[in-house]
């Protein structure tokens, strides 16, 4: 190994870096501004599956009773949050043998992960007054509607790491959308 | 000019007088050709500031398939469009489709208040303004948009219940991939979340590879703003994805790395896999506009029969038209450039000899893949065809219209 050689291995940690960064895009038109941590913050209401953005509080099935009656929820659900003007929060009847799946398209039973009972409620609830109720109501709501769709028992506590955990009915039984690419066919074999 | 308005109204009506006269060469003027004294249209400030259709022109979107709201609210969730009486390809913003996520609620948006804010799995965080955009590299494109819930139906009693959920607009804005890419995009997202502002806030999953691909980030419809209720001031156009991810009061774009599952992501959740798969990108699909179920053909002798083809897969490449109930199959006329995911209209010359027959058109587009008859897609997935079949995921079978001995056109589902 020469001494050239080795002089291009010494710099090669800073070439790495070089290439690293000239490899990261950079803008072409330098438009829009840069928003504060702040202003993400307020407007991020996305929460995955994962859960990460849950925001700190807790709330129970029995705490969520109260609230369902307290926020109005009642009013277009219902007092048992079903056969009221807004869409029913119960499953159906059903037997041992019926796949959940056949119990109706309600989302605290439905929903393969309970963070999208969560979410949904944090934005779209209640009507008119969007957006206006606290984390520890949503986390209460959240187990109410789990609790009385028998997802999970009377005395659990949902915050920012159970909720992510809770096993919902059919977290698996729903078929995933296709891994999407331009040109691609539909489904396999499908000629039309 | 000088002159007053009643003078300026004689010389225009002696103006027509002398042109009708003049193209008819015939002493006594066709009626209606010639307006009789008063039929003039007002000139208003309203109408000279923004035009208005002809009052002889009815034609209006009505709620999908008729039905009262799905929603229970009394609201109307849906309208569909009159495509019997479209022409060309273009719908008019005034009667393009719309679909809700929850009643009819419109938010009321200041452009000069709105942002659109792209962030999560970025190297730079980014909020547009209106202004901001409109600096940006333009693409004016067609595209068409299609409800979920747009499939023939044996209670249909014409196109507008059968096929109204679908339109075709030019829409002027950003590429979303330059929006993106002004951002930085890292390598590990996988995924974005596109959300309106409205006030259910409702939001959407959509792969990458089709964010970087074709979508648009539209603040243009038809040479004006778009609409408020196609999503006013801003809304993201997903070419040839099912209506629902066309994001409208587009203020927010978070690059993830994983499948989010929102609310409307889990209205959309199928069970089996054809249907999930089927129920994405929209399959190539075509129907006849003219003559469809309602019209009546007065006579005998010749029509140009017309209709709209379209894919999300990209440009229509091909369109067929049967008029003997699905024996025999005609190449029709593509008029017009076909361009990707944009309704695309054919036209066939016909001489109805005045019998019962049954009138079909289907699709090829630019991948080869052609609009089934409802019994392929049975015979393709191995079950019996009966009229409560559905067909998987967006129903994109082939329309039957029957053309009575007297010349009325129905709805011939089966």
């Amino acid at each position: 190994m020469g001494a050239y050689t080795m002089r291009m291995l010494r710099l090669l940690p800073i070439v790495l870096l070089l290439g690293g960064a000239a490899l990261a895009q950079s803008p072409t038109y330098g438009v829009g501004s840069t928003p504060s941590e702040e202003e993400i913050r307020a407007l991020d209401i996305s929460i995955s599956p994962t859960g990460e953005e849950l925001p700190p509080g807790r709330g129970t099935p029995k705490e969520g009773a109260l609230v369902f009656r307290r926020q109005g929820c009642a009013g277009c659900h219902g007092a048992t949050a079903k056969g009221a003007a807004a869409p029913t929060l119960v499953k159906a009847e059903g037997g041992p043998d019926v796949h959940p799946w056949d119990l109706g398209r309600v989302l605290p039973f439905r929903a393969p992960y309970a963070t999208t009972v969560w979410d949904y409620i944090n934005r779209a609830m209640p009507l008119n007054r969007e957006g206006t109720l606290t984390a520890d109501e949503v986390y209460a709501l959240t187990a109410f509607l789990l609790n009385i769709n028998g997802v999970i028992p009377e005395d659990a506590v949902m915050d920012a790491q159970s909720l992510p955990k809770v096993k919902m009915p059919i977290r698996e039984g729903w078929s995933p959308l296709p891994d999407w690419k331009p040109g691609m066919q539909r489904l396999e074999g499908y000629p039309y | 000019m000088g002159l007053k308005r009643s003078d300026r109204r004689g010389f225009l009506k002696n103006g027509a007088v002398l042109a009708g006269g003049l193209t008819l060469g015939a002493v006594r003027p066709a009626s209606g050709q010639t307006p009789e004294s008063g039929t003039f249209i007002k000139g208003t400030e309203e109408l000279i500031a923004y035009g208005q259709r002809s009052r002889f022109e009815t034609a209006v979107r009505i709620s999908h398939g008729r039905t009262p709201s799905p929603d229970a609210f009394g609201l109307v969730k849906h309208v569909a469009t009159p495509l019997q009486e479209s022409v060309g390809v273009i719908t008019p913003s005034a009667l393009h489709y719309v679909g809700t996520t929850r009643g009819s609620f419109i938010p009321d948006i200041d452009p000069q208040e709105h942002r659109l804010m792209i962030h999560g799995m970025v190297d730079r965080p980014l909020t547009f303004s209106m202004q901001d955009l409109k600096r940006l590299p333009s693409v004016t494109r067609l595209h068409f948009i299609e409800c979920a819930a747009n499939r023939p139906s044996p209670t249909a009693k014409d196109i507008q219940e059968s096929h109204g959920m679908t339109s075709c607009a030019e829409w002027t804005g950003v590429l979303l991939s330059v929006l993106l890419k002004e951002a930085g995009v890292k390598g590990s997202a996988s995924w974005i979340v596109a959300e309106g502002a409205e006030e259910v806030k409702g939001a959407s999953s959509i792969p990458m590879a089709k964010a970087m691909d074709d979508c648009l980030v539209c603040y243009g419809m038809n040479g004006e703003a778009v609409r408020p209720q196609q999503g006013y001031p801003l809304r993201l156009m997903v070419p040839g994805f099912e209506g629902i991810f066309n994001v409208k009061y587009l203020r927010r774009i978070k690059a993830v790395d994983q499948y989010y599952m929102t609310y409307n992501d889990y209205g959309h959740l199928r069970r089996e896999p054809e249907n999930a798969a089927l129920g994405y990108q929209i399959g190539p699909k075509s129907v006849i506009t003219y003559p469809s179920a309602g019209h009546q053909l007065p006579d005998r002798g010749f029509y140009e029969i017309s209709g709209l083809a379209w894919s999300g897969g990209g440009a229509v490449r091909r369109v067929e038209v049967s008029t003997d109930g699905g024996r025999r199959w005609t190449d029709a006329q593509i008029r017009g450039t076909p361009y990707r995911m944009a309704h695309t209209r054919f036209s066939l010359n016909w001489n109805w000899d005045g019998t019962e027959t049954a009138l079909l058109s289907r699709c090829t587009d630019e991948q080869g893949h052609i609009q089934p008859s409802r019994a392929q897609v049975a015979e393709f997935f191995g079950v019996p065809l009966d009229p409560s079949y559905r067909v998987p995921g967006q129903d994109n079978s082939i329309q039957t219209w029957r053309v009575a001995s007297d010349g009325s056109v129905h709805n011939a589902y089966a």
